[in-house]
């Protein structure tokens, strides 16, 4: 099949660092293929960006696969474009339509300052995890393999959460600027497992703890994140947060 | 006690007093629907519910301390929470779209609430503080206020808006207190809507059987 080209306006932030004022910045690009990402996209505007001697785009990227969590933009509106279950490198052209105008943004949050244009600072995901999201792992000899036994049904359960891939489109499309799906994946994925039962209590507690220093925001129960989860990521995943959290808050003992 | 404050001022633990004080203020709302309902058998039904209420004795300043209480805190822990939530969004998108999940409900929630605030201040004046009598008992201020159009108008403006606050709220509650299971999702979502229509359906009914009847119900 012989691949279409569109015509397309973009409307993408620019700003020149955390403290700047930023504005959105129009451009029109012609003979886009259908077939491009819709980071290939970006590439082709910055390469005529650096042909002219312009700034280019700023923009987060790594594997292009999908699964490292490192692009991501909101696009008209929707945080990872108009696809379910896609990263932002995963959308292709073929999702617009000629003429179509494009509206390119960082993903917002009080927890995610933007360093420049669309590339933002997501170490706050990155402290949350260091405030728990680990298990001890004491050194010795190897232990049998199937001393453990854990249903397949609780693996895939806890496999679903860890899908997480830390990209903060949750926070990006919180009304309330909040990463819970991302803590509610990132506890669960480990308490789940019988190997996450001896950290369980202090996990939950430090892990929020962390993320209220941040300045993320409370969540409110929009549900707007799983809507956007590159991963698809349920809400189910926030309510075993919610479960942890009261338990270990009402009955931890050190 | 320093653990319970740390719990208390962490986001969750404000979710959970916003879920706990939402869960008992809703538990009366359905306790006062039903005994709306008792004006459907008419004016004496009504009279005598209202003066076993109040031949609670002690029970009745007590229950009332308990509720201004609970009210108070659902409304500071919501202000505080709408404040910080505000401040966290981190600036506005130019252009925002949903993807499916918030609704009209769960937007409007710090705004419903207020509007809830004023509209339960009004029906405390109307209703609550006035000193009722032999001669001028529950039910003829009930008549006299809602057969004014500005207070009809009033009140199913209220009632609207609480159903409004409360069809997100009582899911919510649950999501937060961590009441989620695949085999219970889909009843406990069916059982929040049923009380939900079924308040709607009493207080709705009140007011407009007052106005339709021209004042013959009481």
């Amino acid at each position: 099949m012989a691949s279409k080209t569109i015509n397309i306006i973009v409307k993408i932030w620019r700003q020149n660092g955390p403290l700047a004022t930023g504005a959105l910045e129009e451009h029109a690009l012609k003979d886009i293929s259908t077939d491009s990402s819709f980071l290939e996209m970006i590439d082709v505007l910055n390469e005529w960006l650096t042909r002219k001697g312009l700034e280019p785009i700023a923009f987060d990227h790594d594997c292009r696969e999908g699964i490292c969590g490192q692009c991501g933009a909101v696009v008209n509106g929707t945080a990872h474009g108009p696809e379910k279950e896609t990263t932002l490198c995963q959308l292709h052209m073929r999702s617009f339509k000629n003429n179509d105008t494009i509206v390119i943004e960082p993903f917002r949050s009080q927890g995610f300052p933007i360093i420049k244009d669309l590339i933002i600072d997501r170490s706050g995901l990155d402290r949350i995890i260091q405030a728990g999201g680990y298990v001890s792992v004491n050194t010795g000899s190897p232990q049998d393999g199937n001393t453990i036994l854990i249903p397949q049904h609780v693996a895939e359960q806890a496999m679903d959460a860890a899908a997480c891939i830390g990209c903060g489109a949750c926070a990006a499309a919180c009304p309330n600027g909040s990463p819970m799906l991302f803590l509610g994946a990132k506890v669960s994925q480990l308490a789940l497992l019988p190997q996450g039962q001896l950290e369980a209590k202090k996990r939950a507690i430090n892990m929020v703890m962390q993320m209220d220093k941040d300045g993320f925001g409370n969540c409110g129960n929009h549900r707007e994140c799983e809507n956007v989860c590159p991963k698809g990521i349920s809400i189910r995943n926030i309510a075993r947060l919610n479960r942890q959290y009261l338990r270990a808050a009402f009955t931890i003992d050190h | 006690m320093s653990w319970f404050i740390q719990t208390c001022r962490s986001s969750l633990g404000k979710k959970y007093i916003m879920a706990l004080t939402g869960f008992m203020l809703g538990g009366f709302l359905l306790v006062h629907a039903i005994g709306n309902s008792t004006i459907f058998w008419g004016r004496e039904a009504f009279n005598a519910y209202a003066h076993h209420l109040h031949s609670l004795g002690i029970f009745v300043p007590i229950f009332e301390i308990g509720l201004y209480t609970i009210f108070l805190i659902h409304i500071v822990t919501g202000v505080i929470l709408f404040l910080e939530n505000r401040k966290s969004r981190g600036g506005k998108y130019e252009m925002e779209t949903s993807a499916g999940g918030s609704t009209w409900a769960s937007k409007t929630m710090p705004y419903t609430g207020v509007a809830i605030l004023v509209f339960i201040l009004i029906h405390l004046v109307n209703f609550s503080f006035p000193e009722k009598t032999e001669v001028k008992t529950i039910a003829d201020f009930v008549t006299q206020v809602l057969n004014n159009p500005v207070f009809t108008l009033i009140y199913t403006a209220g009632i609207v808006l609480l159903l409004l606050h409360i069809s997100h709220g009582f899911w919510s509650l649950l999501q937060t207190l961590g009441i989620s299971h695949p085999k219970y999702d889909f009843p406990l979502r069916v059982i929040t809507w049923a009380l939900v229509a079924f308040m709607g359906f009493v207080y709705l009914l009140v007011v407009f059987l007052l106005v339709i009847s021209q004042n013959h119900l009481l």
